[in-house]
């Protein structure tokens, strides 16, 4: 089963689960990616130790797919 | 590198060159230069006054404590960084730690429960990623980089914010390294008596990793 999740107050929430033989899972997986690309978010795969590819689309053949908030430099945080 | 693997957050800094090893090494003279400008003069004060009229020694002191003390500001500028932040709810700080677990090996789990730092090594160095701000150490230098860089939510668990700056640092080093403000760039033992004491540990190992 694989999972979609976006990083956010609560620590993480998942926002979908599917497998690759449940096309209703499937659509409603991409559906919601979407969505988060719609809020702003950016889509994460890791690819092994150490490495992670941003992803545009949803990758319906990972095991996990991570929505992060945007990053930017700078000043401190209180 | 093809244009999905360049972090989309470079475009919000479009002016900035792209960071790499040259531009590191740029950076570092800069900041030299910029550290020798500030206590040149001082230096120089102090030891004309004391030359020209002994009895302006007390002067003098005050010239030569300005010459130490603005480059200590820089390097608490750069420790301050990685300087760990409030934590928030329990449940939610828990469940970030955890999903920051899955991300990294077993010694850089260890480390991040001793430190709250979490150690990564890349092409530019090694990195010490921290709530709101990384430090690379180059290898085979002594000098210290130090980032500030933080997600643009400020209510994430700091698991969260964490693993935030881990997978853009994973997707594309030289973009996270361009994207985050260089706050300091200086002498590893600078920084490092600057970081509060449970912090040590993780920029020793970071440079032992840089050494091996």
């Amino acid at each position: 089963m694989s999972r979609l999740i976006r990083m956010d107050q609560t620590g993480h929430t998942t926002l979908a689960e599917w497998s690759t033989d449940d096309p209703a899972a499937v659509e409603a997986a991409v559906a919601a990616f979407r969505r988060e690309l719609d809020r702003g978010y950016y889509g994460v795969v890791t690819t092994g130790p150490g490495q992670a590819e941003m992803v545009r689309d949803l990758p319906v053949d990972a095991d996990l797919v991570i929505m992060r908030a945007p990053i930017a430099g700078g000043q401190l945080l209180p | 590198m093809s244009a999905e693997q360049v972090l989309p957050e470079v475009a919000t800094v479009h002016w900035r060159q792209r960071v790499d090893a040259d531009k590191l090494v740029r950076d570092a003279r800069l900041w030299t230069v910029t550290t020798t400008a500030h206590v040149v003069p001082f230096v120089a004060v102090a030891g004309t006054m004391v030359a020209l009229q002994p009895l302006a020694a007390p002067v003098s002191a005050i010239a030569l404590a300005h010459a130490w003390i603005i480059p200590e500001l820089y390097a608490q500028r750069g420790a301050n960084v990685v300087r760990p932040r409030r934590k928030g709810d329990v449940a939610a700080e828990d469940r970030a730690v955890g999903f920051l677990g899955d991300l990294v090996d077993h010694e850089a789990r260890e480390l991040h429960a001793r430190t709250g730092l979490v150690l990564e090594e890349a092409s530019l160095g090694v990195w010490l990623v921290g709530e709101a701000g990384a430090l690379l150490v180059r290898r085979g230098s002594k000098r210290v980089y130090c980032y500030c860089v933080r997600a643009s939510d400020p209510d994430l668990p700091s698991g969260d914010r964490i693993a935030h700056l881990l997978l853009a640092l994973r997707a594309d080093e030289q973009g996270f390294a361009t994207v985050a403000n260089l706050a300091f760039s200086g002498a590893r033992w600078r920084v490092r008596r600057r970081l509060e004491p449970q912090l040590r540990p993780a920029l020793d190992a970071a440079v032992r990793r840089a050494y091996d």
